[in-house]
C-alpha cells in the first residue's frame, strides 16, 4: 500500500505552548485513518498545519512524496485534498444546490472561462449527483441556513467531495449529529470511501464512531503520536487507556 | 409569478417609464440631477461591487472617478471621441486598482482602506499641482458633448437618454456578472472566506478582480461627468468625495443590486431638499449612516426587506423562501 | 549643514512625538476591540474647540485645558465606546468602520457650522521664543512639545507594565480571549482604552493646535499621520506606534523643508504605501500569521 499522504516531524508552538510536537504518520492510499485524543492533543492544529490554514513550525508534509507543507488551502484543494471544519462552514444564504455548485465550480477550467461559461459551470449534475447520494433531494431548493444542524453536516461533507477529492480531512464530522443521521452518515462516508475510492482521515470524539467506520486509529496525546493501529489494537492498548482515563 | 414578484415588476416597469418620460416633464436643472443621479450610480455600482460584494472597504473611488474624468476632458478637448476616453479610463483604473490592491490584500487590518486613503489623497494632489495636464486649480472647460453617429447629444434631454443608457448597460452587464459563477464566489468570499478557501477559491484573486472591476466602473463614471458638467477640477475628487461615495453605497444598501441606485438618489437629491439648511445636511447624512450601521448594517434596501417580512403574513416554507431571495442579496 | 539637519530633526521629533500620541491610542483600540476608528483625526482636532470654549467663557487657560480633557474623556472616550462602538461590534468591523468615517464627518462638519469655518489661534504651552545651544537653535515651543509627548508616553509605559490594570490591559490586547478565562474584566479593560485614547489625543490636541490653528479641517492631516504612523511602526504594538509617530514626524520635517510645497504631502503618502508593499507588519510588527 502506497502512502498518500506522510507527515514527517510535524511541529507547531503559539508562542510558549506546543500544540504539535513532533507527529509522524502516514496516511495509506484508500484506507480510513481515524484521529483520536483527549482535548488539547493537538489534532485540530495537526489538520490546520496540514491544510495550510496555520504555517507548521517544522516538519514535512508530502502529498504523493512532493512536498505540500505550507501551501494555501486553495492550492491544497486543487491538487485533490479537502476538508469539512469542526464549527460548521455552509454557506447559509444560498440553496442546498447552490452550496455545491459553488464547492465544485472552482476546478472547472480557469476563473476566465468560468466568467464567460455556464452559470453554473457545468457543476449541475454533480451537483445532484450529490444530492441524491447524500438524499437530500427534498431538500434541493431550501436555503441551507434553514437545513437542521444533521443536514448541515451532511452537506458540509457533501460540499468536500464535490471537487472529486481524493483525500478528505474530516474535522468531527458527528458533532453534535443525532443516532440516526450518525449512521446514514457513517454509510455515506463508508460509500465514498469505496466507490470513489476517496482516503478519509477523521478527527472523532465519539469512539463507537471512529471505531467502526476506521481501518486504522492513531491516538495523540499532547501533540505527540501515542499509538497507531487497528481499532482493536489501540482500544486495548494500555497507553491509550491512561492517557483517556488516567491524568 | 407570485403576487410579490408581479409587483415588484410592476413597480419596475413604473420607475422605468418615469425615468423615460422626465425630460417631458422637467425643466433642464431637472434633467442636469436626473443625469447626475445616473452618472454617480455607475460609480456607486463600482463600489458596491468592492465593498458589498468583496467585502473590502475602497477611500478613492472618487480618485477613480476623476481619472476618468480627466481622461475624457483631455482626450475630447484634443479632438479624440469619446469611446478612446472609455478604453482608457477603464484600462487605467482596472490596472492601479490591482496594483494598488495586490500588496494591500496580502495582509488583512483592512490595509486596502489605507492604502486607498493614501491614494486618493496623492491623486488629488497630482490633479492639483500638474497644471500642465489637468489645468490645475483652474480646471479643464468647454468639455464637449459627444456626437454619436453624427446626433449631437448637446441638449440636456439628449444627453440624459445617453446617460441612462451607459447605466443600462452597466446595469445588464453587472447583473450578469453576479449570477454568473464568479458572483457566487464573491458571495462565498464575503460570508465565508476561509470556507471559501478550503474549496478552492482563490480569495485573493477574486477580492482583487472585484476591487480593479470597481475602480474601472468608478473611471467610466468619470468618463461620463465630463460631458455632463462641461468643465472639471479637482475638487469633486477629493477625499471627502471618496468617503460620500462610501456612505452612499452604504447607505443604499451593500451587496445589494439595487443598493447604489438608491443611495445614489439620496447622495444626489440630498443636498438639493436639505439646501434650506445649509451646510447641515452633511451631519443629518452622517448621522443617518451611523443610526443605520446600529440598526440595520444592511442599509436602506435591507431596511425595507425587514420592514416587508414584518408586514407580510406568514406563508408556506418554500414560497418564503421564494419571496426572501427576491429582496436578498443577488448570489 | 549639520546645525539645519540637527534641528530638523528635533523639531521633527517634536512634532513626531505629537503623531505619536495619536497613533497609539488608534493601536491600542485596534488591539484590545477590533475597532479602526477612522474619526482618531477629527479626535484630536476637537479637544481643542472644548478648550476654546471653556475659554470663551471667562476660564484661565490652565482651567480650560482640564476642562477641555475632561470633556473630551468623557465624550471621546466614555460616550463614544457606549454610544457608537457597543451597539456596532455586534455587527462586525466593517459596520463599525463605516460609523466611523460617519462620525469623522459629523464632528468635523459640525465644528464648521457651529463654531466657525475660520481658523482660530490657540496658546501654545511655551512662548514662541529660541533657545540656542552652541550654534544650534531650538524652538522653545518643539523643545516643550517634545518633553510633555515624551513624559505622556512614558507614563503610559511605566503605567501599562508597572502597574497591575496596565498589565491586565496588556493582556487583552494580546488575546481578550485568553484575558477573559484568566478573569480580567475585559470589558472593563476595553474602557480603559477607551478612556486612554480619549486622554492621549486630547493632549496631542494641545500640543498640535497652537501649530496647525484650529481649524475643522485638521483632522483630515491628523487622520492620515496618525494611521501611517500606526502602520509604519507595526499594527499590533504600542512601542511600534510610537517609533512610527518619531520617524513620520522627521521625514515630514525633512520634505517640508526639502521638497516643493505641491508635493512636500505626498511624502507620507508615498512611505505609507512603501510600507505596506515591502513590509506590512511595520518596522517593529511581528509578521502575523498567513491570513491566507
Amino acid at each position: 500500500m502506497t502512502a498518500l499522504l506522510s507527515v514527517d516531524n510535524l511541529q507547531k508552538h503559539f508562542g510558549g505552548i506546543v500544540a504539535v510536537d513532533g507527529v509522524t504518520f502516514e496516511v495509506h492510499d484508500r484506507e480510513i485513518l481515524g484521529i483520536i485524543g483527549p482535548n488539547g492533543s493537538g489534532k485540530s492544529t495537526l489538520f490546520n498545519c496540514i491544510l495550510g490554514q496555520l504555517q507548521p513550525n517544522g516538519g514535512e508534509v508530502r502529498l504523493d512524496g512532493k512536498d505540500i507543507t505550507g501551501l494555501r488551502p486553495s492550492d491544497l484543494n486543487r491538487r485533490g485534498v479537502s476538508r469539512t471544519f469542526q464549527l460548521l462552514q455552509i454557506f447559509p444564504q444560498l440553496s442546498v444546490r447552490e452550496n455545491l455548485i459553488l464547492a465544485g465550480q472552482e476546478h472547472q477550467g480557469s476563473m476566465v472561462t468560468r466568467l464567460f461559461g455556464a452559470r453554473d459551470a457545468g457543476m449541475t449534475p454533480a451537483a445532484e449527483k450529490m444530492i441524491d447520494f447524500f438524499r437530500l433531494r427534498h431538500l434541493a431548493d431550501e436555503l441551507a441556513g434553514s437545513l437542521s444542524y444533521g443536514q448541515q453536516k451532511l452537506l458540509d461533507a457533501a460540499m468536500a467531495l464535490m471537487s472529486g477529492p481524493r483525500l478528505v480531512l474530516l474535522d468531527e464530522p458527528a458533532g453534535g449529529v443525532n443516532l440516526t443521521m450518525l449512521a446514514d452518515l457513517k454509510e455515506r462516508l463508508r460509500a465514498i470511501n469505496a466507490e470513489q475510492g476517496a482516503t478519509l482521515v477523521v478527527i472523532e470524539h465519539n469512539m463507537d464512531f471512529v471505531m467502526s467506520l476506521c481501518t486504522r486509529v492513531l491516538v495523540l496525546a499532547e501533540g505527540k503520536p501515542l499509538a497507531i493501529g487497528k481499532p482493536e489494537e489501540v482500544r486495548n492498548n494500555p497507553k491509550v487507556i491512561e492517557a483517556y482515563l488516567g491524568h | 409569478m407570485n403576487a410579490r414578484n408581479v409587483s415588484l415588476a410592476i413597480l419596475a416597469a413604473i420607475v422605468v417609464a418615469a425615468l423615460l418620460a422626465a425630460p417631458l416633464v422637467l425643466k433642464s436643472y431637472g434633467i442636469y440631477i436626473l443625469s447626475l443621479w445616473a452618472v454617480t450610480t455607475i460609480g456607486a455600482i463600482g463600489l458596491n461591487l468592492t465593498l458589498g460584494y468583496a467585502g473590502q472597504i475602497s477611500l478613492a473611488q472618487a480618485a477613480f472617478v476623476g481619472i476618468g474624468a480627466y481622461c475624457a476632458a483631455i482626450l475630447t478637448k484634443n479632438g479624440y471621441p469619446l469611446p478612446f476616453a472609455y478604453v482608457l479610463a477603464f484600462a487605467s483604473c482596472f490596472s492601479i486598482g490591482w496594483i494598488l490592491g495586490y500588496p494591500a490584500l496580502r495582509v488583512e487590518h483592512h490595509y486596502l482602506a489605507f492604502v486607498t486613503l493614501a491614494f486618493t489623497t496623492l491623486v488629488y494632489l497630482i490633479f492639483r499641482n500638474e497644471e500642465w495636464l489637468t489645468g490645475g486649480v483652474s480646471g479643464i472647460g468647454g468639455i464637449p458633448r459627444p456626437v454619436i453617429f453624427g446626433y449631437s447629444l448637446k441638449g440636456a434631454a439628449e444627453f440624459y437618454y445617453f446617460c441612462l443608457a451607459n447605466l443600462a448597460v452597466v446595469s445588464l452587464a453587472f447583473w450578469w456578472l453576479i449570477r454568473s459563477p464568479w458572483g457566487r464566489a464573491f458571495v462565498a468570499v464575503r460570508e465565508n472566506p476561509i470556507r471559501a478557501l478550503s474549496l478552492g477559491v482563490d480569495t485573493r484573486r477574486y477580492t482583487l478582480m472585484a476591487f480593479a472591476i470597481g475602480a474601472g466602473l468608478g473611471g467610466i463614471s468619470g468618463v461620463l461627468l465630463a460631458p455632463l458638467v462641461q468643465f472639471i477640477d479637482p475638487s469633486p475628487f477629493s477625499l471627502t468625495a471618496s468617503l460620500n461615495l462610501l456612505l452612499m453605497v452604504v447607505i443604499g444598501g451593500s451587496g445589494y443590486f439595487f443598493g447604489p441606485f438608491v443611495g445614489a438618489i439620496v447622495a444626489v437629491l440630498l443636498p438639493e431638499w436639505l439646501r434650506f439648511s445649509g451646510g447641515l445636511y452633511l451631519i443629518f447624512y452622517a448621522v443617518l449612516v451611523m443610526v443605520l450601521m446600529a440598526v440595520c448594517p444592511t442599509g436602506l434596501i435591507g431596511l425595507a426587506g425587514r420592514v416587508l417580512k414584518l408586514v407580510s403574513k406568514p406563508a408556506a416554507p418554500a414560497a418564503k423562501a421564494a419571496m426572501e431571495r427576491t429582496l436578498e442579496r443577488t448570489t | 549643514m549639520t546645525t539645519e539637519i540637527l534641528q530638523l530633526i528635533v523639531s521633527g521629533l517634536a512634532t513626531g512625538a505629537i503623531y505619536a500620541l495619536a497613533a497609539i491610542g488608534f493601536s491600542l483600540l485596534w488591539q484590545t476591540s477590533q475597532t479602526i476608528n477612522f474619526a482618531q483625526g477629527e479626535f484630536v482636532m476637537l479637544p481643542a474647540f472644548f478648550i476654546l470654549i471653556a475659554g470663551n467663557l471667562g476660564l484661565p487657560f490652565w482651567a480650560a485645558a482640564l476642562i477641555g480633557i475632561a470633556v473630551s474623556v468623557l465624550t471621546l472616550g466614555v460616550l463614544f465606546k457606549w454610544i457608537v462602538v457597543d451597539p456596532m461590534i455586534r455587527h462586525g468591523v466593517m459596520p463599525l468602520v463605516i460609523a466611523t468615517i460617519g462620525l469623522a464627518i459629523a464632528i468635523k462638519e459640525s465644528v464648521k457650522e457651529f463654531y466657525s469655518a475660520q481658523a482660530q489661534p490657540f496658546p501654545p504651552l511655551a512662548e514662541a521664543t529660541n533657545i540656542t545651544i552652541g550654534s544650534v537653535v531650538f524652538s522653545l515651543q518643539s523643545l516643550v512639545n517634545l518633553a510633555v509627548a515624551v513624559a505622556a508616553v512614558v507614563a503610559l509605559q511605566l503605567f501599562l507594565s508597572r502597574t497591575y490594570t496596565g498589565r491586565c490591559m496588556q493582556a487583552t490586547a494580546q488575546n481578550p480571549g485568553v484575558a477573559r478565562i484568566l478573569g480580567i474584566n475585559v470589558d472593563r479593560m476595553i474602557l480603559y482604552t477607551f478612556v486612554i485614547n480619549a486622554a492621549l489625543v486630547a493632549l496631542a490636541s494641545i500640543l498640535v493646535t497652537p501649530i496647525y490653528l484650529a481649524k475643522f479641517t485638521n483632522g483630515e492631516t491628523l487622520g492620515i499621520y496618525a494611521f501611517i504612523a500606526a502602520i509604519i511602526g507595526g499594527f499590533n504594538q504600542v512601542r511600534g506606534a510610537i517609533v512610527g509617530g518619531l520617524i513620520l514626524g522627521v521625514l515630514d520635517n525633512f520634505a517640508a523643508a526639502y521638497l516643493s510645497a505641491q508635493y512636500r504631502n505626498a511624502l507620507p503618502l508615498l512611505i505609507l504605501i512603501l510600507v505596506i508593499l515591502v513590509r506590512p507588519q511595520g518596522l517593529l510588527g511581528r509578521a502575523e500569521e498567513r491570513t491566507v
